[in-house]
């Protein structure tokens, strides 16, 4: 098939052009905020070149350390009990059963419906007057608690959250993927006299565990990513102690002001997902498989 | 190989049981809109009341939020429109032709999905700020095309592999023109694909906050932003914020009933090869 040139600058260059502009553009320049002194608000030639300055600031702050530190224990709270409940649920319910499609379709709703929406329906249950948690606990005699009030409690109620919100993400993708593995050879190990465990943990398992491995990688990255939720739900509190390093990004550039120094930040953050994106790739190279 | 009876009732038990578990706090939104103030505070776990839609007419009237709809459905669907004819386009091109560069745009695409979009608020706000795109909604069109653009092409991608090349190299044969085979031959072959990037590209530019936060003011401010103002250390008015919430929730939730089928395929799109 005869074809020009020029074509495929016609249909990619569009999309990388918008994509360059408003995304790349814009990552890089974080980066290069990181080492400027600018006021929100100000103009753009009124930054001044601060060298490390922000950096430093940002390093020596202890504040920085504990965020990253929340950060790290939410992401690995969080997603490892989202992958052990989401790989258990779907061994146990793997089985197409009748009106399993309608059962699937209320496991992503929690996934579907917008982060803000998640967090007011959370903050709800967890308020510590009127919510429905106290008034549950209440009738078993529990006095109330200030759900989000304290500390430990607070991370507690954002983990909760998250793995309402994510562990069917990984049902779907376990259900799909052993849905995928050949019947043949469990029917073999069957034969074979496999029991259930050995058929498991010896048989399936290993067949999906490419698919184990992404999944594990995409929600690692989407735990760093978090903000919204947490946004609604603690702003962060109380103290510092539900502050995670997006929520901390955000709150030292728009309510400190400090963008040189969230900048700084962003870098961190951009690190660990950088390199977390890397061993997706890693795992699972849409490039590669064509080629 | 017929499952015993006992198994089958437990599953559908535990089936049921996480359901009720995933649909509960979504409930929760609804009911507490159709919720007077007082109903709320003094009995939390009565759920036989008389529903009222008072905190919808509250928020609509005094709220402004009939604009506040109005600009996320606006963003939404012409960022979505956008972000599919582009990115249909661009998944097409890197799949199909082999060209200078073809890698590192994959692979910078690839990178971008993953960018936590607090670290986008800065800088954005400073570019925009520059470009006069500050509380505009076609900045937020922008920004949201470009930060959907890389899962739309990789997700697209995957849907234009599974078209035989030969059908194309048919039409080209039978004297159709490059674009033509793309439109005429294609397209039409990428309904599924296209159904589930489209579902994907709406939720986030509907349910998108931090960005919109930065970016809007009173005017052009979105539902989830406008929901997020009701949270005061004052407390919170639960019945006008829930309305809020189910209105934001609606459209996300029609969508997942309309098309669970096409969002699992894009969800698992990729990873599990079907």
């Amino acid at each position: 098939m005869r074809r020009p040139a020029w074509l495929p600058v016609f249909y990619v260059g569009p999309a990388v052009l918008v994509m360059a502009a408003a995304c790349l553009y814009p990552v890089v320049s974080a980066i290069q905020l990181g080492f400027f002194d600018w006021g929100l608000g100000t103009p753009w030639s009124g930054a001044r070149w601060a060298g490390l300055d922000n950096f430093v600031s940002a390093f020596s702050n202890p504040r920085v350390w504990s965020s990253l530190w929340t950060t790290l224990m939410f992401a690995a709270v969080c997603v490892s009990a989202e992958m052990v409940l989401g790989i258990a649920l779907a061994l146990a319910l793997e089985h197409p059963v009748r009106g399993t499609a309608l059962f699937r379709t209320l496991f992503i709703l929690p996934m579907m419906i917008a982060p803000i929406a998640v967090g007011l329906a959370w903050r709800y249950i967890f308020d510590a007057q009127f919510g429905l948690l106290n008034a549950l606990l209440g009738i078993f005699g529990v006095a109330p608690m200030g759900w989000l009030a304290d500390p430990t409690l607070a991370f507690i109620a954002i983990v909760i959250a998250d793995v309402w919100q994510w562990t069917p993400f990984v049902f779907i993708m376990m259900v799909a993927a052993l849905a995928n593995v050949d019947g043949a050879v469990i029917e073999a190990s069957r034969i074979d006299g496999a029991r259930w465990w050995q058929m498991t943990f010896k048989v399936k398992l290993p067949m999906v565990m490419n698919v184990i491995a992404i999944t594990l990688v995409m929600r690692l990255i989407d735990a760093f990513r978090v903000l919204e939720v947490i946004y609604v739900l603690t702003f962060g509190g109380p103290g510092d102690s539900t502050e995670i390093l997006s929520l901390h990004i955000y709150k030292t550039a728009f309510v400190g002001q400090q963008l040189g120094v969230a900048a700084a930040v962003s870098v961190l953050l951009l690190v660990v997902v950088a390199a977390l994106s890397w061993g997706a790739l890693r795992l699972s190279n849409p490039l590669k498989e064509s080629a | 190989m017929k499952r015993p009876l006992l198994l089958v009732v437990a599953h559908y038990a535990m089936l049921v049981a996480l359901g009720l578990l995933c649909v509960a706090p979504i409930a929760l939104i609804f009911t507490t809109s159709l919720r007077q103030q007082v109903h709320i505070f003094a009995e939390p776990l009565n759920f036989i009341f008389m529903p009222t839609l008072e905190n919808y007419r509250a928020v609509l009237t005094e709220d402004n939020l009939g604009r506040y709809l109005g600009n996320s459905l606006f963003v939404g669907v012409i960022a979505t429109t956008i972000t599919l004819v582009l990115g249909c386009m661009a998944a097409y091109g890197l799949a199909r032709f082999r060209f200078p560069g073809r890698s590192a745009v994959g692979y910078t695409t690839l990178l971008l999905r993953t960018v936590p979009l607090a670290v986008l608020a800065i800088p954005v706000f400073m570019i925009w700020s520059q470009w006069q795109l500050v509380n505009s909604l076609w900045g937020l069109i922008l920004l949201y095309v470009a930060v959907n653009l890389p899962f739309t092409i990789w997700l697209l991608y995957g849907f234009v592999l599974q078209v035989p090349v030969e059908l194309e190299e048919a039409a080209a044969i039978d004297g159709c023109g490059p674009v033509r085979v793309f439109t005429k031959v294609l397209l039409p072959l990428m309904g599924p694909g296209l159904a589930a990037a489209s579902i994907f590209t709406f939720r986030i530019a509907w349910n998108e906050f931090i960005l919109a936060l930065v970016l809007t003011d009173r005017q052009t401010r979105t539902l989830p932003v406008a929901a997020s103002l009701f949270i005061t250390d004052m407390g919170v008015d639960w019945g006008k914020v829930m309305a809020m919430g189910s209105l934001i929730a609606i459209p996300p939730l029609i969508f997942t009933f309309v098309a669970a089928r096409q969002i699992i395929t894009g969800m698992t799109a990729g990873a599990v090869k079907g």
